[in-house]
């Protein structure tokens, strides 16, 4: 399958299989005008299988929310057609806003203007927790 | 300035010092009876919880200052829909401390992100209830005079029983502490709480059966099966039951055993037991007072 490389913009690469959607949502690529292009299941030396997701824009990404979805994804920045920069990504320390408290005794159930506030409590496990409740992120 | 949302906020050099000036303020009353005169203390109670407000009451009251707030979320504005950040701000203006207590978990910690002055968590929904764990921790050190090589039963309901998460998050900074863990299982210890045991090296075992566990116990810590914890009265009342501490099944626990209740108990411990020396939850009450006269002069730092 061909998708036209692109111009300027940017490529989210060695997405694991099946989480690419996650990140078009959490991402909020639906909302950009811009070509984008979500491929799934390709074919990957490293992985096997990855997705992989194509902006054709300069967009500001936010690379908490790529870290808590996936730290192995590579974010390659595209300009006049040449990779011009690679973003590392790290598993974030802290997540404002990318997911939501799910515990039903949480504060931020009743008092919807707080900011959703997760902190990593277990880099090995990848495990987060509210920052009000403690409860795990699910 | 400092607030109290954790009791893992208090360093155990500050747990120590806390426990020195509460012992302090048992042997010479007289000595603190003005040491907060002009002070005010609001306690916002957006839950009833009549024994802890009226201990962080007379708390303030011993220390010579006052006390103003409410004891139920519809008597406050609370009910007309004003947010705990904004309630925080308010009471800042009128107050130079704040108790909180809120059904919602995490409610104290926004409270205190937001007031200017310092904020003391006094239970927020199953999560957690930091001056509660100080007055089990004085009880533990008057009667035990120590910390470390304990064996310390849990019995009850230790799925939402935030006193349960508090006490064992404190002693499991000491050494050679030993957990047991008797519940049904509907109600156990959740499993985050035992992997950081398990991460920290300290020893628990998991039992149904109270009977078997209470000759190796140093302290048997009750709780109560919380009515509000739950969404279906059926299961409540099905749990309320499992445990009930009968004069009989003491007789094979040690003599130096301490028995603790957070309070209120409804018919977890049988009233013959309140006549036992080992039976030491109406001490609690009162060791708690002082833990929380020591927190408000430490939070006001009060000389």
């Amino acid at each position: 399958m061909n998708i036209d490389s692109i111009k300027n913009g940017i490529v989210i690469d060695h997405i694991t299989a099946k989480k690419g959607m996650m990140i078009y949502e959490l991402l909020n690529l639906d909302s950009l005008d811009a070509s984008v292009a979500l491929i799934k299941n390709v074919p990957s030396r490293k992985t096997g299988i990855k997705d992989i997701i194509k902006i054709d824009t300069e967009f500001e990404v936010n690379t908490d929310i790529l870290g808590y979805v996936d730290p192995d994804i590579t974010v390659n920045i595209i300009k006049d057609g040449k990779i011009v920069e690679k973003k590392s990504i790290e598993l974030p320390q802290r997540l404002v806003n990318v997911i939501k408290c799910k515990n039903p005794r949480c504060i931020t159930t009743t008092e919807q203007e707080l900011e959703q506030i997760f902190t990593l409590s277990d880099p090995e496990k990848r495990v987060y927790r509210c920052l009000y409740c403690e409860a795990e992120a699910k | 300035m400092r607030s109290l949302i954790d009791i893992l906020e208090l360093s155990t050099e500050e747990l120590d010092e806390l426990l020195n000036t509460a012992d302090d303020i048992i042997e010479n009353p007289q000595k603190y009876a003005h040491k907060c005169e002009g002070k005010k203390l609001a306690t916002l109670f957006f839950e009833p919880s009549t024994r802890t407000r009226l201990s962080f009451e007379a708390a303030m009251y011993e220390l010579g200052g006052h006390v103003l707030g409410f004891s139920e979320a519809k008597s406050s504005s609370a009910s007309k829909g004003e947010s705990v950040a904004d309630t925080a701000k308010v009471v800042s203006c009128y107050a130079d401390i704040i108790a909180m207590r809120h059904p919602k978990e995490g409610a104290p910690l926004v409270a205190s992100l937001n007031a200017s002055i310092p904020v003391i968590n006094a239970g927020d929904g199953g999560h957690n209830h930091p001056t509660q764990t100080l007055a089990d921790l004085l009880t533990i050190r008057r009667k035990k005079g120590r910390f470390n090589n304990l064996t310390v039963g849990f019995c009850g309901d230790l799925k939402f029983g935030r006193t349960v998460h508090s006490l064992i998050a404190a002693l499991s900074r000491y050494k050679n502490v030993n957990f047991v863990l008797i519940s049904p299982k509907e109600l156990v210890l959740p499993q985050y709480i035992k992997d950081i045991l398990t991460a920290k090296g300290i020893g628990f075992t998991e039992t149904a059966d109270l009977q078997e566990a209470m000759p190796e116990l140093d302290i048997l810590y009750m709780t109560r099966v919380q009515q509000e914890r739950f969404f279906n009265e059926e299961e409540y009342l099905r749990l309320r039951d499992t445990y009930i501490l009968t004069p009989e099944k003491l007789d094979n626990a040690k003599s130096d055993l301490i028995i603790l209740h957070p309070l209120p108990r409804v018919n977890e411990i049988s009233v013959a037991i309140d006549k036992d020396p080992r039976a030491c939850y109406f001490d609690q009450v009162l060791n708690g007072k002082y833990m929380r006269m020591a927190l408000i002069l430490k939070l006001l730092e009060v000389k």
